[in-house]
């Protein structure tokens, strides 16, 4: 099972929770309602200037020049031209906040249209809409606005405004991928055979489900806006007339060294907001990754039940396993409990259940694999007599006694790098073969499961080999350093039916061969009977029976592992026999 | 005889590639079926077997090449998007992915209102029909203020379900419907689906990759490998004594719950194959 | 491989004749009071018509485009139109000056940001929340303001480096270190605290795959897990994220030559821009495209020489 179907079972037996919008969720995190105050502070500072300076700040006075601050009513003191430092901040605020505005608008309407129109219709619209975006991207935006101030002049707005068309394709790139995310979805499909017409599948649901990440970007491209404006009017492209603080900047810069106190409240300005906006953009975006904080449920760890020491012929013994992961509440989510099985030496032993009922947890426990946040919370395991749960225990027998066959073939290879280099490395390091030794055993096993055109596939990359091949990599590496004990977690759940059963014939005669043992979790019953000794059956993290699979399948005394047994429908009537009886009654 | 519902004739499906000027690649080389009212036909196969896309192809979100798709006696396969539209009252669609086809940012009263909504009807009368299609798929009417995420996969499915009965179809394509689902949940969806079938008398295209599925919900079973139907006849005979060699592969390798009877097939697959390597 | 570099080289060329193209259009845009600003305002029409015809303002669109391509790709940039000096010797001298500080930079850059970013995602910790916090700093202070700050501190007040100016390397190694020590070290600030945060956000993507778990079932030591593969997955996203720094330090270099007074092309541009200079702005333009394209190419390969899958692309 892959990690990422980890955290959906995990996210199964959660209770329901209210849905939160955008406003809610930035204002339960306290760095949000900070940003939010500050901006909305900025933004009310700029729109009441006149009503809140003292001094108009164009007023030059010539008994104030660099005058320290707190004199005379100049509560930040004077620049080099005896203005009042404050009120020109204030009123700078507006020009910067505009200006800001004007990019936002300019880049959002033309990405994000463009980008919707783009993910959602791809083709050639797509294809020059991209060339086009890379070559605006390529430009320095900053180098292309000092070039266009020989064209537009000291025109702020239209300034900004020219910046919004250059930053327009970080958009567009965000949106037209989301979208060609959310374009596979299937309820866009279903909204589609639902009657639904484009502008409104775009409307509802496309837009929708991009919508956090569109304002993440806003408030980083408002920030960034405000930068590039200020360096501007820094150089001396800035609106000459009004107060703006970069050009502050650039006068605070020219008295240097006679009031270096200056520079100070500009910087401080521009990094306030700038630090707004994006700890904003921070956490929308944060709101939105993170999975919600899970209510826990409160359960009582169970003590260790199962006898201490592992009885004769068993290889590897666990008892009262139990194995939780910590929410952010601080309490622990329990998701394997008590859990106590052997497996007894040369025999494949299946852990059978549904999604939830921990069997993966189980099994990853024993390789000492666990996803992150996950720990053992009480129980033991050991292999061989040796405690696997000791710090180091699990590590030093991976890959050497322990070895691990995974579900999904394709993302358990590495994409960069050859497929002889995933299976020679692993085997020198554990057996410190030579590299022309490890080549030729790797080519041995490679032959073994059954892989036609040893040569090639060892040249190969993940990606030009099929599902069934890759599996058989993956077998071939687990087996390649002589293992004890074999974990399969669903082998072959990924694969076709008629792979499957070449896959599960390979994995018996490795295992008759090589007299291993072997952990199988498994949600199919058909693989248990085909492969499987004995048989563990778990429910929601706990076990309901256990027994040899003769037992199992031919005298379950369980209620729970009864009604798994007739769910697989296996000797139900056909359909068309069915009807035809009930036509005939 | 009754006119078939579903007719599907000669048909080709192809694919465009990315890249210049690269020749499409063609998925369907040409299959044929039909669906009668109230009966089941069933696709099964494994993947790159073309079921899907089939399924899509009758649903309108694959592109067909050549051959006529006819629904209710009209031809639906050169439709464009808008005149496909009015459609949607009488074809509908259950797929797959539970978690993926309800839109989760959305609430399932309003995931259930859309097809109506779209359809014209008004809200007051939306709301008490979507009542009834919460009552008809076994789930409680509370549910319509809840989000996706609140349910379990088994739940999500009735409510994909009830979203396809919402404008009472005639034909609905089921996209391996309990695939994802666990093995107790799969029983129970399919058993609503049988339910529903006897009680409204629509038809279903069913689409699967495990042929026990397929046996028990299907009256009709066409089995597909590589873009072609290699075998097509009644329910019972497919899945219990095919005649094609593949058919007869797919039936041998799938396991079965009981260790004895597993091991017979077992042997029988192997020598099957070794005949064949033979 | 070969074919792989060949298209990216093929489709670097298009790109660059696209730029030029719009650039052009950009800069000859408003360029006929060119010759206002030349003459003066008091010039009368007859003077004002001739200048043009000199400057080939009185041409068509695509005429001026084409002489200026022609000329261009026979490395004539044509000459200022204030004193006349050749576009392309303005730019030779200047050049280095730029290079140098942003190439040390974004090197510097890159290598602090791997290692603070991987760190960051591997460990967690303490380390983890100062980048998160160090990195919202960096990129909402201005990076002059942080240059004015560091002049004021280094060069003003303890006096260890110069406030201003700059010296080859031909000159002297050691005085060349010292007169771009504070440029880099502003340019640094705002490099890293973006391209740390991203890297580390990249780190973790990776550390979460399947395959890592896999490796390490296989028995691999951890640091041949994260040596070698996570830092081959993390690569891509890092390069993409160090390609896109590369162009930001260059525009960001701007600025900081006015704070150290040093003469790269980036005050080239401005005093050109201020003036009305345009074949001296297209010259800057186009050479500051040339380098980023290049630049870019380069990553493009070397991604594709790392990243197996990208050379489907």
């Amino acid at each position: 099972m892959s990690t990422a179907m980890l955290s959906t079972e995990l996210d199964r037996t959660t209770r329901p929770l209210r849905r939160t919008g955008i406003l809610a969720r930035i204002l339960r995190n306290p760095m949000g309602t900070a940003s939010l105050i500050v901006l909305t502070l900025i933004v009310l500072a700029a729109i009441l200037a006149p009503l809140i300076t003292v001094n108009p700040p164009g007023r030059a006075d010539i008994g104030m020049v660099n005058a320290p601050p707190f004199t005379d009513g100049y509560l930040l003191g004077g620049d080099n031209a005896g203005r009042d430092v404050l009120s020109r901040l204030v009123f700078g605020a507006q020009l910067t906040l505009l200006g800001a505005l004007s990019t936002v608008i300019v880049s959002l309407l033309l990405g994000v249209t463009l980008g919707l129109i783009g993910g959602y219709y791809r083709g050639r619209f797509d294809a020059v809409a991209g060339w086009v975006c890379d070559l605006l991207l390529i430009l320095p935006s900053k180098i292309v606005l000092v070039a266009m101030f020989a064209v537009i002049g000291p025109n702020t707005m239209l300034t900004m405004a020219v910046l919004g068309v250059m930053v327009a394709p970080s958009f567009y790139r965000l949106v037209r991928n989301l979208v060609i995310a959310v374009r596979k979805e299937l309820y866009i499909d279903a909204a589609q055979v639902s009657g639904l017409s484009d502008a409104r599948i775009i409307g509802r649901h496309v837009l929708f489900a991009v919508r956090a990440p569109i304002v993440v970007h806003t408030s980083m491209i408002a920030g960034l806006a405000i930068i590039l404006q200020a360096g501007l009017e820094f150089l001396g492209l800035g609106d000459p007339d009004s107060p703006t603080w970069g050009g502050m900047l650039q006068d605070a810069f020219t008295s240097i060294y006679s009031d270096p106190l200056l520079m100070v409240w500009p910087g401080i300005a521009i990094g306030v907001t700038v630090g707004a906006f994006i700890l904003l953009g921070n956490v929308v975006r944060d709101s939105f990754d993170a999975p919600a904080a899970v209510r826990p449920r409160r359960r009582a760890v169970a003590a260790g039940s199962d006898a201490v020491t592992a009885p004769e012929g068993s290889i590897c013994h666990v008892s009262g396993l139990t194995i939780g992961y910590a929410q952010a509440s601080g309490d622990d989510k329990v998701v394997v409990d008590g859990v106590g099985f052997d497996v007894q030496r040369g025999r494949v032993l299946g852990l059978v259940g549904e999604s939830g009922s921990g069997k993966t947890q189980t099994s990853l426990a024993i390789l000492g694999l666990l996803p992150k946040g996950g720990a053992v919370l009480g129980g033991g395991i050991s292999f061989e007599g040796k405690d696997l749960l000791a710090p180091g225990a699990a590590r030093a027998l991976r890959g050497r006694r322990i070895a691990y066959i995974p579900q999904e073939p394709m993302s358990n290879l590495d994409p960069n790098f050859t497929i002889g280099h995933q299976l020679i490395e692993p085997l020198r390091a554990a057996k410190g073969l030579s590299r022309t030794e490890a080549r030729e055993a790797a080519s041995a096993l490679l032959e073994r499961v059954g892989i036609p055109d040893v040569e090639r596939v060892l040249r190969s990359y993940p990606h030009q080999i099929s599902g069934g091949m890759a599996q058989r990599v993956l077998i071939a590496g687990a087996v390649s350093c002589d293992p004890d004990l074999i974990i399969a977690d669903e082998p072959t759940t990924a694969l076709d039916v008629t792979v499957q059963a070449e896959i599960l014939d390979l994995l018996r005669g490795l295992q008759r061969e090589r007299g291993m043992s072997m952990v199988l979790v498994t949600h199919d019953f058909g693989v248990v009977a085909d492969l499987c000794d004995d048989v563990v059956v778990m429910r929601d993290g706990r076990v309901i029976e256990r027994g040899t699979a003769e037992e199992i399948f031919g005298d379950p005394q369980q209620e729970y592992t009864r009604t798994l047994l007739a769910s697989t429908l296996d000797g139900t009537p056909a359909r068309s026999v069915l009807d035809k009886k009930g036509a005939q009654s | 005889m009754t006119e078939s519902l579903l007719d599907v004739s000669d048909v080709k499906v192809a694919f465009p590639v990315a890249g210049w000027r690269r020749p499409p690649v063609e998925i369907l080389h040409g299959v044929s079926l039909s669906v009668a009212p109230g009966r089941t036909v069933g696709l099964v196969g494994e993947s790159g077997s073309g079921k899907s896309t089939l399924g899509r192809a009758v649903l309108g979100l694959a592109p067909v090449t050549a051959g006529t798709i006819r629904f209710q006696g009209r031809e639906i396969q050169d439709l464009s998007k808008a005149e496909r539209r009015p459609l949607a009252a009488d074809l509908q669609v259950v797929f797959q992915d539970p978690y993926s086809s309800l839109n989760p940012a959305m609430s399932i009263g309003a995931i259930l209102a859309e097809p109506l909504r779209a359809r014209g009807i008004a809200a007051d009368e939306a709301i008490a029909r979507i009542h009834d299609l919460l009552d008809a798929v076994g789930m409680p009417s509370g549910s319509a203020r809840r989000s996706p995420r609140e349910f379990s996969g088994g739940q999500r499915q009735r409510i994909a379900i009830a979203r396809a009965i919402a404008l009472e179809p005639r034909l609905i394509v089921c996209d391996e419907p309990t695939s994802a689902l666990d093995l107790s949940t799969q029983a129970r969806v399919l058993d609503l689906l049988v339910e529903l079938q006897e009680r409204t008398g629509v038809s279903y295209l069913f689409i699967s990759h495990n042929l026990a599925v397929v046996r028990r919900m299907c009256h009709d079973v066409a089995v597909m490998y590589r873009g072609e139907i290699v075998e097509y006849g009644e329910g019972d005979r497919v899945t219990s004594d095919p005649q094609h060699p593949y058919t007869r592969s797919l039936l041998m390798a799938a396991p079965v719950p009981d260790p004895a009877r597993q091991s017979a097939r077992r042997g029988e697959r192997q020598r099957l194959r070794a005949e064949t390597a033979a | 491989m070969l074919v792989f570099i060949a298209r990216r080289l093929g489709g670097g060329l298009v790109l660059m004749l696209g730029i030029s193209f719009i650039a052009f259009a950009l800069v000859f845009a408003g360029g006929s009071h060119a010759a206002h600003s030349i003459l003066g305002q008091d010039a009368d029409a007859a003077a004002i018509a001739a200048k043009e015809a000199e400057l080939g303002l009185d041409q068509p669109f695509i005429v001026q485009y084409g002489t200026w391509l022609l000329n261009a790709l026979r490395g004539d940039f044509g000459h200022s139109w204030f004193n006349s000096e050749q576009v392309v010797d303005l730019i030779g001298t200047r050049l280095p000056v730029t290079l140098s500080i942003v190439t040390v930079s974004v090197l510097l850059t890159a290598l602090v940001s791997v290692l603070l970013g991987m760190t960051a995602a591997i460990r967690g910790g303490w380390l983890d929340r100062a980048i998160q916090f160090v990195s919202v700093a960096g990129v909402a202070l201005p990076n002059f303001w942080v240059a004015i700050v560091l002049v004021v501190i280094f060069a003003v007040t303890l006096g260890w480096l110069p406030a201003t100016g700059y010296v080859p390397f031909g000159d002297s190694p050691s005085r060349w270190v010292a007169s771009i020590t504070l440029p880099v070290v502003a340019l640094l600030f705002a490099g890293i605290a973006s391209t740390a945060q991203q890297i580390r956000g990249a780190t973790i993507d990776v550390l979460s795959r399947d395959f890592v778990r896999t490796l390490r079932a296989r028995g691999l030591s951890e640091r041949s897990v994260i040596g070698a593969h996570v830092l081959r997955a993390a690569a891509g996203p890092a390069l993409t994220v160090l390609s896109l720094q590369f162009i930001g330090t260059i525009g960001g270099a701007v600025v900081i030559e006015k704070v150290f007074a040093l003469p790269g092309l980036g005050l080239l541009g401005v005093n050109a821009t201020i003036k009305g200079d345009m074949p001296v702005i297209m010259g800057v333009l186009i050479v500051t495209a040339v380098i980023v394209v290049l630049v870019n190419l380069v990553i493009d390969i070397v991604n594709g020489w790392i990243n197996p899958k990208a050379r489907l692309a």
